[in-house]
């Protein structure tokens, strides 16, 4: 029961990892215990990588792992085994916006932008899969990540703008 | 921020060696594939664990082989988005590792570990500090049932979408010991029992689903939950049939989320063996089916509504196969 | 103001880019050096008392460089001025499974939750009081707040009548009373809250991820017992709010503290399960309401009462009580009204406000009983609610000033759009209508002041032009809208605006991002202080048209040295010579009419919403885009609450049932249908160009548009929300799922007031004149 302060006395199984990040290595010394979305903000300070219940249950810590969508706060660095991760702030490639940030930044698809990350990692991986989704396929792409602002209108509209080449 | 206790985590050479560490560390070893079941739960602090067994480093137990006319060995470690993309796998079966969580979830969650998901319980599921406050229950650090007072025993529920397809396909798995493999029906890897739910001992790896061949086998799976994606099961119903002509030559009809293992309704099957899948067999054969769910009120949405509503599941999952 | 050329623009929110590459920096994303991280202990029972609080062995843990408990914060503080009951932590009693009693900052979050965890805290066990009824009996071992000068656990009673009840009654052909009951639910941001706290050379920096930065100054003062000018709060990127970041927080509190005592900076986020816990969320509340109709079906009186289960503090409760019953005579005209209010303390989590604080549930009794009523007559429900619409620029019975209102032409629109009135009638497929209002901002601040209520100042110099604000844009863009303004009078680009906002040290005052009141007040604050920096400009260049704007700038500077100009918002007075008549009046009122299309399956209760047309009356729309984007989110966030969205709790335990993201049901995509939305401009005369507000009236209509589309399908009642397959299904058996009693309250005389003349528009000084010297 009381049980954290036992765990204290644990000692801390530390492994020097290499995580592919946005197309850069780092060398990291990690605890092993630290899950993706806790290295990706504290240790490699990419913040850009939100979190809303750490459980499994929000969708808001999406991360693309080898180019898929998983919940970053349910990922081990360790069990990455040099697969490469994508978080947002890997997305635009010097400084321009992908057409898909664009579309989510111009029709208000993010309000007050938190769910976002998570939302255009999840909808970059199905446009890479399905470039051409309709609306019922990116519904269902999209349906592990929560949005409490928007009521999700415009983010769809946002990956057909995106889809379409024309934004 | 919630965060995991501190944790060794060992990386085995083979799915042997695998069991071997995890037989050798004991109850607070545990093996971990996707971890999308198990760190929410170390994260809640569920158990007192401090050891973890990778399984997903093991190449081999991300493959799929085989092909439909001889039946499928899809290793345990096969994330359920591969899973339910694979085309030529029974439908109901991919379709039921679809209608798991999320789709992100999907992505790292394993069909072993859906397999052996912990079973759930609205007064287990929830942080320490909650439990604390709620008071500790059989499952974990108590001594009483919180759900029902008066039983001996823990009615968490079996909560997993694919293990009900599985068993009404007749499917198996492969288990590694420390010392030798066995194979094992998926009907048998479960037990009554909220807390030890699974009938096979702890170290034991599931390396791989053996699928039978497709051969004629029709197959669906209906999932209830109240929202179209992230949720667990609150009623579900697997069935295989075999026709012959518009006869059922054969039924196996399982349930998910209404007892602590998935639960086989035999008299379901025996109803249906040899009738013309007409309205009223379809009827009769839910009727059946639902008379041993007992769900509790443990779960999403009250417990009468969950029970009424098994006799929906079946229905809908007996038309769907037989449409296919 | 034909030629407007920003002012109407769907532009992209002034942050939009930094929010789509991850740049936007949120309260939790912020790392100072050598910052700590705080935890805090929170109880574990509903109501006991604290004997004794033992930290010691939280102190000796390494890591641990600060514990805090009760004694060490012990002034009261709270949102409003009458209801000063919370203490960051409590060192006397705690009265809700959550309350905080102390709090650790430590090198890392692992070495906090473990050192709060190892602090002793011996409870005496008291009764809790769970519900509406238990809080109206004496308590069987103590009262939540001693103090408090009304019986058993009553917070607030509060009894109206305006116009004369008795003629309204004789009038009436047809008399109707219904009881109904609308579920607390809360407002699930995103974000977690977070705070940070830094203390350097005697002053204090907090970042906040709160939707009033001045509230929280003032919270901050009051409890540490610092001057304003010693501190400074920052709103943080915000990561969504709806009402639950608007009182000032524990948490806060304590990051301030410990950042004092560590002389570290200290961060503070709470988890999903804490955030359950923080609360003010939509109260539970127990309706009761009768009307009489005459032979048209034309209002003659109603008598409204409510209940309020607050949980464990006032919160913003006293406000919210009056909500419950002030604006039903702006949305119907009712010439004679009246209003019966409680709140009841509960040990439970304080509810406060949750977008459309404490309208939202009057809204759905008044158009779930208006419909029985008319069905009860043998009238079209449409039909009686029409004869009944507010109608513009009227005085209603209690004295709320109506300006613009669009009711007839949103209600036309969606009715048009959906169909309803040739729409399919078969069992299991039905469409619901309702409508709504709501205000433009609070009338009257939360607490007495003679400062305006939004203030905006400009500055400009040869690097362009720089607005100062204190609101703080929690997603809904207000930034946006500010810039789009200035940008109008100026004759720029909105893009060419900067922006400064939510800062107490940099920025001025403004009472927050709640009550939607940003676009109205900040709106005319800016507008003020942009005409008379345009006429500076105009001044110093000879003929504009020719120069670029920075030149311009630069010439303006030539002339006048440093430039900047201010604009100040304070509504007028508009409410009645009555106590209690500044929760209410807003200077003008948005109005909504919803259709909701539903399927609903006799066998298995289950509900779809296949779609749902939505008409608001914005005034104006400065950023059409921005406002369409409040009525979606408003409408997806009316639908949870609708279907599936509730705060319960276990009975005994007093223990929210399932504090998580999972069990917590919020819509996902795939259970959010199409919404068409229609805007409606009725341009408002005190308005921004016109503008009104956007953020929580379009919310209102759609639930009671839900439950009554369940009806069109199913003939059932479902006088409670949310509308779940389980109460479907025993609606369809016992015709109706409701409350069945309204519990004896102890209701004090009522306070009568003399109406005012139905055309009587006058405000502020002119208004005050004119009211009896008594
Ligand atoms: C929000 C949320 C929603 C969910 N919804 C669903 C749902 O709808 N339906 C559903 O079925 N599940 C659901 N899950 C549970 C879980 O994600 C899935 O069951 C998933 O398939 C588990 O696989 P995993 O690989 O992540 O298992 P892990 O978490 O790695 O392991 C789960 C358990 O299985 C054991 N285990 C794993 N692999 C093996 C193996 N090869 N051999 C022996 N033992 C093994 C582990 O020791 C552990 O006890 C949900 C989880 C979350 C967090
Ligand atoms: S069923 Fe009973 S014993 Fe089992 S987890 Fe739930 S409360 Fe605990
Ligand atoms: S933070 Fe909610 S799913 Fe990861
Ligand atoms: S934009 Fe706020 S949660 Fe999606």
């Amino acid at each position: 029961m009381a049980g954290l302060l036992n765990e204290l006395d644990r000692p801390v199984d530390r492994r020097v990892l290499v995580l592919r990040v946005n197309g850069e290595d780092h060398q990291l010394l990690l605890p092993v215990h630290k899950t993706l979305l806790e290295v990706l903000r504290e240790d490699l300070g990419l913040t850009g990588t939100k979190h809303g219940c750490e459980l499994g249950e929000c969708g808001t810590c999406t991360v693309l792992v080898a180019g898929e969508p998983q919940l970053s706060c349910l990922v081990l660095p360790v069990q990455l085994g040099g697969r490469e991760v994508t978080t947002v702030e890997g997305l635009t490639a010097g400084s321009e916006l992908t057409p898909l940030q664009r579309a989510f930044a111009d029709l208000g698809a993010a309000q007050c932008g938190y769910c976002t990350p998570g939302m255009l990692l999840s909808a970059t991986a199905l446009l890479r899969s399905n470039p051409k989704p309709n609306a019922t396929e990116i519904r269902e792409a999209l349906a592990g990540n929560l949005c409490r602002c928007t009521g999700y209108s415009k983010i769809v509209e946002a990956v057909e703008l995106a889809a379409s080449g024309r934004g | 921020m919630l965060r995991l206790p501190r944790l060794r985590f060992l990386i085995p050479d083979s799915a042997r060696q695998a069991a071997a560490m995890a037989a050798e560390g004991g109850p607070t070893t545990m093996l971990v594939a996707g971890g999308t079941d198990l760190y929410p739960n170390l994260k809640r602090r569920q158990f007192a664990t401090d050891t973890l067994v990778g399984l997903t480093h093991l190449r081999e137990l991300h493959e799929v082989r085989g092909e439909a006319s001889s039946g499928f060995e899809v290793g345990a470690c096969v994330t359920l988005s591969a899973a339910s993309r694979h085309h030529e796998l029974h439908a109901g079966y991919a379709e039921a590792a679809g209608l798991v969580s999320s789709p992100p979830l999907r992505n790292a969650g394993t069909i072993g570990g859906n397999l052996c998901v912990d079973t759930r319980c609205n007064y287990y599921n929830q942080t320490q500090e909650w439990r604390q406050a709620a008071g500790y229950c059989l499952k974990k650090d108590g001594d009483i049932c919180l759900v029902a007072p008066s039983s001996p025993r823990c009615w968490a529920v079996s909560s997993s979408d694919t293990a009900p397809m599985a068993i009404a396909l007749g499917a198996t798995v492969v288990l590694a010991g420390t010392d030798q493999e066995r194979e094992l029906p998926v009907s048998a890897l479960y037990r009554d029992d909220g807390i030890d739910y699974l009938a096979k001992q702890a170290w034991e790896v599931i390396t791989a689903l053996r699928l039978p061949p497709a051969d004629g086998l029709r197959t669906a799976y209906v999932k209830l939950r109240r929202r179209g994606s992230i949720d667990f099961p609150i009623a579900g119903c697997a069935v295989a049939l075999r026709m012959e002509g518009d006869l059922v030559e054969s039924a196996r009809v399982v349930l998910s989320a209404v007892a602590s293992h998935p639960l086989e309704v035999h008299a379901a099957d025996q109803l249906l063996t040899g009738a013309r899948l007409d309205d009223e067999t379809i009827a009769a054969a839910a009727e059946a089916a639902a008379k041993p769910a007992k769900p509790l009120d443990n779960a999403d949405l009250d417990y009468f509504w969950r029970k009424r509503m098994v006799r929906v599941v079946v229905e809908e999952a007996l038309r769907k196969a037989a449409a296919r | 103001m034909a030629d407007l050329k920003v002012v109407g623009q769907p532009l992209p929110k002034a942050d939009a880019a930094a929010k789509v590459i991850g740049a936007a920096v949120y309260a939790d994303d912020i790392v100072l050096p050598r910052m700590l991280h705080s935890k805090l202990l929170r109880s574990p029972h509903p109501h006991a008392r604290i004997l004794s609080v033992d930290a010691s062995a939280a102190r000796r843990i390494p890591g641990v460089k600060g514990v805090l408990t009760g004694q060490d914060l012990p002034i009261r503080f709270g949102i409003l001025p009458v209801s000063q009951d919370e203490r960051a932590l409590e060192s006397e009693k705690v009265r809700y499974v959550g309350d905080p009693v102390a709090a650790v900052a430590a090198v890392d979050e692992e070495t906090a939750a473990a050192a709060a965890e190892a602090i002793r805290v011996e409870y005496e066990v008291l009764e809790p009081v769970l519900s509406i009824e238990d809080a109206l009996r004496q308590p069987g071992d103590e009262r939540i707040h001693a103090s408090r000068s009304l019986p058993a656990n009553l917070h607030r009673l509060q009894s109206y009548e305006f116009g004369d009840l008795a003629a309204g009654w004789a009038r009436a052909a047809h008399v109707r009373e219904d009881l109904f009951f609308f579920q607390g639910n809360t407002h699930l941001p995103m974000e977690q809250h977070s705070a940070v706290g830094q203390w350097v050379d005697g002053r204090l920096t907090v970042w906040s991820s709160t939707q009033v930065v001045h509230y929280v100054h003032r919270a901050l003062s009051k409890v540490l017992e610092l001057p304003m000018n010693k501190i400074r709060v920052i709103g943080a990127a915000h990561g969504g709010g709806f009402g639950g970041k608007t009182d000032p927080f524990a948490h806060e509190i304590v990051v301030a503290k410990l950042a004092m005592v560590t002389g570290r900076p200290v961060k503070c986020t709470l988890t999903r399960e804490e955030v359950f816990y923080a609360h003010r969320g939509r109260h539970p509340v127990l309706m009761w309401v009768k009307t009489g109709v005459d032979e048209e079906g034309r209002i003659t009186a109603m008598h409204f009462r409510s209940a309020l289960d607050g949980g464990a503090y006032g919160s913003y409760g006293a406000a919210s009580v009056f909500y419950t019953g002030t604006l039903q005579t702006v949305t119907y005209d009712i010439p004679a009204y009246k209003f019966e209010g409680c709140r009841v303390f509960t040990n439970k989590p304080p509810c406060g406000p949750k977008r459309g604080h404490g309208t939202p549930q009057p809204r759905f009794a008044l158009e779930l009983h208006l419909e029985k009523l008319a069905e009860e007559i043998g009238m079209d429900a449409v039909e009686l609610k029409r004869r009944n619409f507010m109608q513009p620029f009227t005085r209603a019975v209690n004295w709320l000033r109506v300006t613009s209102c669009g009711l007839e032409e949103c209600a036309e629109k969606v009715l048009a759009a959906s169909g309803y009135r040739t729409r399919e009638r078969r069992p299991g497929r039905g469409q619901g209508f309702a409508i709504s209002a709501y205000m433009s901002g609070a009338g009257t601040a939360i607490y007495w002041n003679g400062m305006p209520h939004s203030e905006v100042q400009l500055k400009l110099d040869r690097t362009g032009v720089t607005a100062y604000c204190g609101a703080m844009d929690i997603g809904q863009g207000s930034d946006a809208v500010i810039a789009q303004i200035v940008a109008e009078e100026l004759g720029i680009q909105a893009a060419d605006v900067r922006l400064v906002t939510a800062d107490t040290d940099s920025t001025p005052i403004d009472l927050g991002s709640y009550s939607s009141r940003v676009t109205f007040m900040a709106g005319n604050a800016a507008l003020e202080a942009a005409r008379k920096m345009r006429a500076l400009l105009d001044a110093a260049v000879d003929a504009r048209a020719g120069v670029p704007f920075l030149e311009a700038c630069e010439l303006a500077e030539t002339k006048w040295g440093a430039l900047s100009t201010a604009g100040s918002y304070t509504p007028p007075r508009i409410g009645g010579p009555f106590k209690g008549s500044g929760v209410g009046p807003s200077p003008a009122y948005s109005y909504s009419a919803a259709v909701v299309d539903v399927d609903a399956d006799a066998r298995t209760g289950i509900v779809r919403v296949n779609k749902v047309w939505i008409a608001h009356d914005i005034g104006r729309a400065i950023n059409p885009l921005l406002v369409i984007g409040q009525i979606e989110g408003s409408v997806y966030m009316a639908l949870g609450e609708a279907l599936m969205e509730e705060q319960t709790f276990r009975r005994q335990l007093g223990l929210h049932k399932w504090p998580s993201m999972l069990e917590y049901k919020s819509p996902t995509f795939v259970d959010t249908p199409e919404i068409e939305s229609f805007l409606v401009e009725t341009v408002d005369p005190e308005g921004p160009y016109g503008a009104k507000e956007a953020g929580q009236g379009p919310l209102l209509p759609v639930i009671p548009a839900l439950n009554l589309a369940v009806h069109d399908a199913l003939g059932v009642w479902i006088d409670e929300t949310p509308v779940t397959p389980e109460k479907v299904l025993k609606a369809l058996k016992d015709g109706r799922v409701g409350p069945k009693m309204f519990p004896a309250v102890p209701w004090p005389e009522p306070i009568i007031v003399e109406p005012p003349a139905r055309d009587d528009m006058r405000v502020g000084a002119e208004l005050e004149a004119a009211f009896p010297s008594a």
